[in-house]
């Protein structure tokens, strides 16, 4: 006999989805402030920023800073040797932060036996992973606004000068795009707890993940865009085709498009994105500097694309979580 | 009608070609305790989470509360409390915290919330360890934590899977005891075990599972009439030989009489004590001793597979 009936109830269903929706976010936040792990990943980025931010601040102090407009951004991206600069630590720690934050945040309820129980009350699953979700992006906010908050009280301290507008502006926008990075972390490591049973072993494909994007994507995109679209040496088309099709390729790594966030907002010379991407933030191009709106829109893209990495994340597991036994 | 609390017509579920519960027929009506029997593997947990919601049937109907799990999931949550097999919690908070966070998922709020953690901790004996963590608890007052969040939601029908399953003889007494207490408040009560010993003291009425099919069904004494022949067991002790077997054998509704030296077995349909000191005297033997075993369900359980290919046959 066929089964003719399909996956998830897709029937009318009684009342909202989100009831009970604030109770598990307010429940997990609570878990997550107080859980060791997360204070410890904290210390470890409150002291990249504060080791970072302060060597950056006697760099500038020491340097031709006073003729720079952009002294605030400049915290972010001068480095010293041989500390790289706090951007670049950003770039590798919030992911970290995120996995941690979400890389049990099912199968611990499964091997705690309370997913049932949970289940049991009145609430639909969406209103639990959505919760949890919303309770790692919480959680992932407030640490980051606490660091920027950090490196503005720095700057004030050591520059003595408060930030411009501009200034302000950019940081606002390059900390909601930290947060959307740290979104698809989140995301990841939750779709790897619905996935794995064993908590390590989420936790473990999850940074492979990371790794791989971090480590080999680069040298895997600049390969494939070689054997994909050859350039016979004097075709310059083919090399712009070529490179164009690189960058493509890296772009698909929310490490890439992350990085590339970074540099437009706190470079404000930086006036295009694209073949001209220079390796450095802090080797921008000279120029005039971009008014900080166009470097939003400069950037739009990559925000459209985080989010909607997100979401599709989300939404896989959303999917694989209705069709999942709740027995543990 | 209005008195029908669980209703299960030919629920049937199937994990692709294998079928868990076939065919469930299954009423409970209000102020019942129903024990759900029957080995590891029966489809009782797959019973539960269906009345629950959790899992779809793939045919059949069920109506909890005149409700429809698959329809209305928030409404039947709302008004039935789940106690799962090898319940847990998070560790890290205590008692009153965990308690909290269910209290929140039925919406209930203070200062309400407050009123009804106390009740409940009170009631099942934990008011004193209510703000230690979870982590030092035993598995017995866990399992009364587990009832405790049952109570808040002052429910109209509680489940409970394997409730005694991993408890210490005491503590299964103390639990016991408690589900009395809380039919005594007329709620009505679901729980499966495969432990039917234990859970016979309670029970008005039992279905026994085996391989996803209710094979029996009733209360203990009327499975041990169909399935034992005799609901009594009068054992007999008395020194006569062959004239008190014959006498006994004799006896109206005397079903079994299985002889062991001067020891007897005597099933019979009634409680047949006072004739039977009778006749073995007026058979001339010395009567020493008389005794009444009300039937286990152990017993009718092993007795039924004894006789299941025939039962099966018949079906
Ligand atoms: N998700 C599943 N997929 C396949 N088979 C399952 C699944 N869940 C339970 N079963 C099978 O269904 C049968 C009934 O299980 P269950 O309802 O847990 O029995 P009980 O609670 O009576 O011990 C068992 O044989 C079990 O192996
Ligand atoms: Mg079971």
């Amino acid at each position: 006999m066929q089964h003719a009936r399909s996956i998830a109830p897709a029937r009318q269903r009684e009342g909202s989805p989100w009831t009970g929706l604030w109770a598990v976010v307010a429940k997990e936040m609570a878990d997550y402030l107080t859980s060791a792990r997360m204070m410890i990943l904290e210390a470890l980025i409150l002291l990249t920023a504060f080791g970072t931010v302060y060597a950056a601040s006697q760099n500038l102090r020491a340097g031709a800073g006073a003729s720079d407009d952009f002294l605030f951004l400049r915290l972010f991206t001068t480095a010293r040797e041989p500390l790289p600069a706090f951007v670049g630590f950003l770039g590798l720690l919030v992911p970290l932060l995120a996995i941690a934050l979400a890389f049990d945040s099912i199968n611990g309820e499964f091997n705690q036996r309370t997913l049932s129980k949970v289940l049991a009350q009145p609430i639909y699953r969406d209103a639990l992973l959505l919760g949890k979700f919303l309770a790692g992006l919480g959680t992932l906010a407030l640490a980051l606004t606490a660091i920027w908050l950090l490196i503005i009280g720095m700057g004030l301290l050591q520059l003595g000068v408060p930030p411009s507008g501009e200034e302000t502006v950019r940081m606002l926008w390059f900390l909601l795009i930290t947060i959307f990075y740290g979104g698809i972390w989140l995301a990841l490591a939750m779709l790897f707890s619905i996935i794995f049973r064993q908590p390590a072993t989420a936790a473990l494909a999850a940074i492979a993940v990371w790794l791989f994007f971090t480590v080999f994507w680069g040298i895997i995109a600049s390969l494939l865009a070689r054997a994909l679209q050859p350039a016979p040496p004097g075709d310059t088309q083919a090399l712009i085709n070529q490179i164009q099709l690189e960058l493509l390729l890296t772009r698909l790594s929310p490490n890439t498009l992350f990085s590339e966030v970074a540099l437009a907002m706190l470079n404000p010379a930086v006036r295009a994105l694209g073949i001209v991407l220079p390796i450095q933030l802090h080797n921008a191009i000279p120029g005039t500097p971009l008014p900080a709106g166009q470097s939003i829109l400069l950037t739009w893209p990559h925000a459209t694309g985080l989010i909607a990495a997100t979401i599709v994340l989300f939404a896989i597991g959303y999917i694989l979580f209705q069709r999942q036994e709740v027995r543990a | 009608m209005t008195d029908v609390v669980i209703e299960c017509r030919d629920l049937t579920k199937q994990y692709g070609a294998f079928t868990a519960v076939d065919h469930l027929n299954l009423t409970v009506r209000k102020g019942e305790i129903f024990g759900l029997l029957g080995p590891n593997g029966a489809g009782k947990t797959t019973t539960i989470l269906m009345l629950l919601g959790l899992t779809e049937p793939t045919s059949g109907s069920v109506r909890v509360l005149g409700l429809d799990p698959a329809r209305q999931p928030l409404s039947v949550k709302a008004r039935v409390g789940y106690l799962p097999d090898q319940v847990g919690f998070y560790d890290h908070l205590t008692a009153r915290e965990n308690l909290n966070y269910i209290a929140k998922l039925n919406g209930i709020r203070e200062p309400e919330m407050s009123k009804r953690i106390n009740e409940a901790l009170d009631q099942v004996g934990l008011s004193n360890v209510a703000d230690r963590r979870v982590k030092t608890f035993s598995r017995g007052m866990r399992q009364r934590l587990g009832v405790a969040e049952i109570l808040i939601k002052q429910p109209q029908l509680i489940i409970m899977d394997e409730p005694t399953l991993a408890l210490d003889p005491e503590a299964v007494r103390e639990f016991l005891d408690l589900i009395r207490q809380l039919k005594a408040s007329g709620i009505t009560i679901l729980l499966s075990s495969h432990l039917l010993q234990q859970v016979q003291a309670v029970c008005d009425r039992v279905g026994l599972f085996h391989q996803g099919r209710m094979v029996l069904e009733g209360t203990v004494s009327e499975l041990a009439q169909r399935v034992l022949g005799g609901a009594y067991r009068i054992h007999v002790e008395a020194e006569g030989g062959d004239a008190v077997a014959a006498a006994l054998r004799a006896l109206p509704d005397v079903v079994k009489v299985s002889a062991n030296g001067s020891q007897y077995n005597v099933e019979a349909r009634a409680d047949l004590r006072a004739e039977i000191a009778r006749k073995v005297v007026e058979a001339g033997g010395k009567l020493l001793g008389l005794s009444v075993d009300t039937p286990s369900l152990d017993e009718v359980y092993a007795r039924y597979f004894q006789k299941g290919a025939a039962y099966a046959a018949r079906a």
